[in-house]
């Protein structure tokens, strides 16, 4: 533990990839074979099964500290992370025990499943005892998950090509999809696929940066091909030797929650992987349905038959990675797409769509259909070389996004509460008003969009001018007032104002602004009706 | 009965001393407890403050300010009330202010630390009818370690800069912070660099007999050699500045109560941060609160509603206070 909980502060403790490239390929060089596999997993998001909740671990913590449950409420709000609040609070340990190394921490949690209550508190209070304050931070963070350092999956898949000796994009086809930390070694994991079979390995995907200058110093049209962006989720279907599996791109395993897209199973050769986007979508109109639709499927193991008829989802295909077997990923994109589009004709099947190309012949005529992405229920215009191979993960060059603007309203700032990690201690994240008549009314939270120095001057700004407090809530002097960007807006019961909003963030800060001149519910029931 | 001290738009006043402690609006006659902006003033006719403050004071306000200075401990009496003047551990000479009338006892703490730093006194807890504590870390999050072991992890930190090549920067307050530092480093025999503002303070205080190492000021004729193996003291406001872009490459390390949250050091893109402070901890509030024997506390600046809602829930009368403290050293205490 002690070794992982050095790499850990030595990662925060950087801001410079290079030297956290450096310390992980130390850590990787010279880390306890069995810890190595957890620490790729946790790094790359494969968190282990949850058996504490943060709610235990909070009581349990009360218990030992003997401090009221309001007083642990404000040490953790001004803290902003629960395992670094439960580090700080815990007394100095008692008893000096042999150091346990990560994985024997990491395996001994997971056998606590199913134990009673009383048994895992005993265990957790006396890990408690026997590990150094920042080894309990870690060991926290590793209970409650969300263990974000600044370590991108690239930084990781570096660190393992230098270790190993291996290309990057070897490195992040080789630790995509199913295995289990418990059951394989890094070298095993990073040898050749034949000799480590997974019939569910997906291919890392190719990500797209938006298009920062004219469409016209790409090049010519014709060398380019354009595709609506869609705004649902990024996904792989994989059949092999006789079995689908489906990735979302967070590199989960996806499959049981779309019924719809596994009855494709016996419609689909094996040998296959292909990349697309799964929609909620109007089989009759031949459309995307709101995402607000697609977000009643995702978080749910066990889809209903309403959800089923309400929010049916399709696949929308872009390209085909796999065929028959053979790894084609650095075959054009000409010649992928057609294969795909042979394929998804020969299936036949209306979950499996492709994403149709727009055509056009001039940058002039793309931008005028790009105006319109919103007709479609798309969020702008994906643009990809014909020539291009199918890279790994995020790169410029040969895939663009061009996203329309995000719709913008002004807004007054009406609560403020404190925010998380390197803005613990600061007030950050606001809820936002707009009027109705002479009421303001809470349409909308927002948590970035500011620089550190404008961040600074609102923390002040609302330490002054707090007019009352309900729990880590201040409600603020209506007075400041911010332009709130969004990507798109539903009907929402759920929400007192009656509207929900898609992405919303501080576009920029309007101090040449006067409250009166803000927006209104009704300019947000406008853009409701045009919407919807 | 009047209350020996009151809060006004002004600052604490007393009634019938007529005179004001650490006012933040011009008075006639402020009694002050420590020489930070947020408490010494700008403006007021008369000032009385311990002796080891008048020359920080005249060197903050100016030379002309009318200032008075008495000694630990010694009882000047304004109009109808006894003041004295109690270490407060904050800074070189940094007080507590004991104020009697009529056999009531107030003391305002003004910023304190009870642990004893080698050169800002021993703080004193003094028994009292009412006490006004500060509460700027007044969260059980934090609890200071010893100073001595502080001080260990900064020279392991130096000398692993020293080994990587790069030279060691400290940020921490001119006034305070920074003596504290050089104070308590001056056994390793580092060469010490500082910054223009803790230059001014420095030759104020070895004029004033202050046993403190020398110091090298930084100008921007300075060569890039000196820095090696040295160690740099600056303020915390020269945190990526240009000025601090001349000393690459170098290891900053921050110097504050704040760093004890993960979050402020990855904030202020500290390589190191070292959670040393010239304020109370938790545990030292809450001490000294209860070795005063005060039977009503008034909680100003810092987490002062929760301080004083614990003090509550332990029964001892509490009330939260709002003050114009706590503005100068924000980021750095």
């Amino acid at each position: 533990m002690h070794h992982f909980s050095q790499l850990i502060s030595t990662l925060a403790g950087s801001t410079k990839t290079n030297e956290k490239l450096e310390a992980l390929s130390n850590y990787f060089a010279s880390a306890d074979e069995r810890d190595k596999p957890w620490v790729l997993a946790l790094f790359s998001g494969r968190r282990p099964k949850r058996v504490v909740n943060s709610t235990q671990l909070r009581q349990w913590c009360m218990e030992a500290t003997a401090l009221p449950e309001w007083l642990f409420s404000e040490c953790y709000h001004t803290v902003g992370d629960l395992a670094e609040t439960i580090a700080l609070l815990l007394p100095p340990p008692e008893t000096k025990a042999a150091a346990q190394p990560l994985h024997y921490w990491l395996e001994a949690l997971l056998t606590l499943e199913k134990a009673p209550e009383t048994e895992k508190a005993a265990f957790i209070r006396n890990a408690w005892d026997q590990m150094q304050p920042n080894e309990r931070f870690v060991f926290n963070k590793l209970i409650t998950g969300g263990f974000r350092i600044g370590v991108s999956q690239s930084t990781i898949v570096n660190a393992l090509s230098r270790t190993y000796q291996l290309e990057p994009a070897v490195v992040s086809h080789m630790i995509s999809g199913n295995w289990d930390p418990q059951q394989i070694t890094l070298p095993q994991l990073l040898s050749d696929a034949a000799s480590n079979p997974d019939d569910s390995k997906p291919y890392p995907f190719f990500l797209a940066y938006a298009l920062e200058n004219k469409p016209e110093e790409l090049g010519q049209p014709e060398e380019w091909q354009a595709e609506w962006k869609w705004d649902g989720i990024r996904g792989q279907i994989i059949r092999r030797n006789g079995q689908l599996f489906i990735w979302s791109r967070g590199e989960e395993l996806i499959t049981e929650k779309f019924p719809e897209l596994t009855a494709l199973l016996p419609f689909l050769p094996d040998g296959v992987a292909i990349d697309g986007e799964i929609l909620a979508y109007d089989q009759q109109q031949q459309r995307p349905l709101p995402f607000q639709a697609l977000q009643t499927r995702i978080g749910r193991k066990n889809v209903t038959k309403k959800q089923l008829q309400e929010a049916p989802v399709a696949f929308l295909s872009y390209d085909l990675l796999e065929w028959n077997g053979e790894d084609i990923r650095l075959r054009p994109l000409q010649e992928r797409r057609q294969l795909l589009e042979d394929l998804v004709q020969k299936v036949q099947q209306p979950a499996l769509r492709i994403s149709p190309p727009i055509t056009y012949a001039s940058w002039e005529e793309l931008a005028a259909i790009r105006e319109r992405s919103r007709d479609n229920a798309s969020e702008g215009i994906m643009l990809k070389k014909i020539s291009s191979v199918y890279q790994t993960g995020r790169r410029r060059g040969d895939w663009w996004k061009w996203k329309i603007d995000p719709f913008t309203v002004d807004a007054v700032m009406v609560y403020a509460q404190k925010g998380h990690g390197r803005r613990s201690n600061l007030y950050t994240d606001y809820t936002f008003a707009v009027r109705n008549g002479d009421q303001l009314v809470p349409f909308a939270k927002a948590y970035s969009g500011l620089t550190d120095k404008e961040i600074a001057e609102v923390d002040n700004w609302v330490k002054r001018n707090a007019v009352e407090k309900f729990g880590p809530v201040r409600t603020v002097k209506p007075e400041l007032v911010f332009e709130i960007a969004f990507e798109g807006i539903a009907a929402s019961n759920r929400h007192k104002s009656g509207i929900a909003l898609r992405f919303p963030r501080i576009h920029r800060w309007r101090q040449d602004k006067p409250v009166e001149e803000i927006n209104t519910l009704d300019d947000l029931k406008e853009l409701l009706r045009q919407q919807g | 009965m009047q209350p020996v001290l009151t809060f006004t738009d002004s600052g604490i006043y007393c009634p019938a001393g007529d005179f004001y402690i650490d006012p933040w609006k011009p008075v006639d006659r402020a009694v002050i407890t420590h020489a930070h902006s947020d408490h010494a003033r700008w403006g007021n006719k008369k000032y009385l403050c311990t002796k080891d403050s008048v020359p920080l004071l005249q060197l903050r306000l100016g030379q002309d300010i009318a200032v008075e200075g008495a000694g630990w401990g010694e009882t000047v009496q304004i109009n109808g009330a006894a003041v004295s003047f109690h270490p407060a551990g904050h800074m070189i000479g940094s007080a507590q202010v004991k104020v009697t009338v009529g056999g009531q006892t107030w003391v305002a703490s003004g910023d304190y630390k009870t642990e004893n730093d080698g050169i800002s006194g021993q703080f004193e807890p003094i028994r009292c009818h009412v006490f006004i504590t500060e509460s700027t870390f007044g969260l059980p999050i934090y609890h200071w370690r010893p100073q001595s072991a502080l001080f260990k992890d900064m020279e392991d930190w130096m000398k692993e800069n020293d080994n990587a090549g790069k030279n060691s920067i400290l940020l921490g307050y001119s006034l305070g912070k920074a003596q504290r530092l050089l104070y308590n480093l001056q056994h390793t025999g580092r060469h010490f660099l500082v910054h223009g503002a803790i230059y001014n303070a420095h030759e104020v205080l070895l004029k004033a007999g202050w046993n403190l190492p020398p110091v090298e000021l930084i100008t921007p004729d300075t060569p890039k050699e000196r820095f090696k193996n040295s160690l740099v003291i600056a303020p915390p406001s020269t945190a990526d500045s240009t000025w601090m872009r001349k000393l690459a490459p170098y290891s900053l390390g921050v110097c504050s109560g704040w760093m004890q949250v993960r979050g402020n050091s990855r904030r202020m893109n500290a390589d190191a941060g070292f959670a040393i402070s010239d304020h109370a901890d938790w545990q030292g509030l809450l001490s000294t609160i209860k070795e005063t024997g005060a039977e009503k506390v008034f909680v100003t600046h810092g987490f002062s509603s929760v301080l004083a809602r614990y003090l509550q829930e332990h029964n001892i009368q509490a009330e939260e206070i709002k003050t114009a403290f706590g503005t100068e050293e924000e980021t750095t205490a």
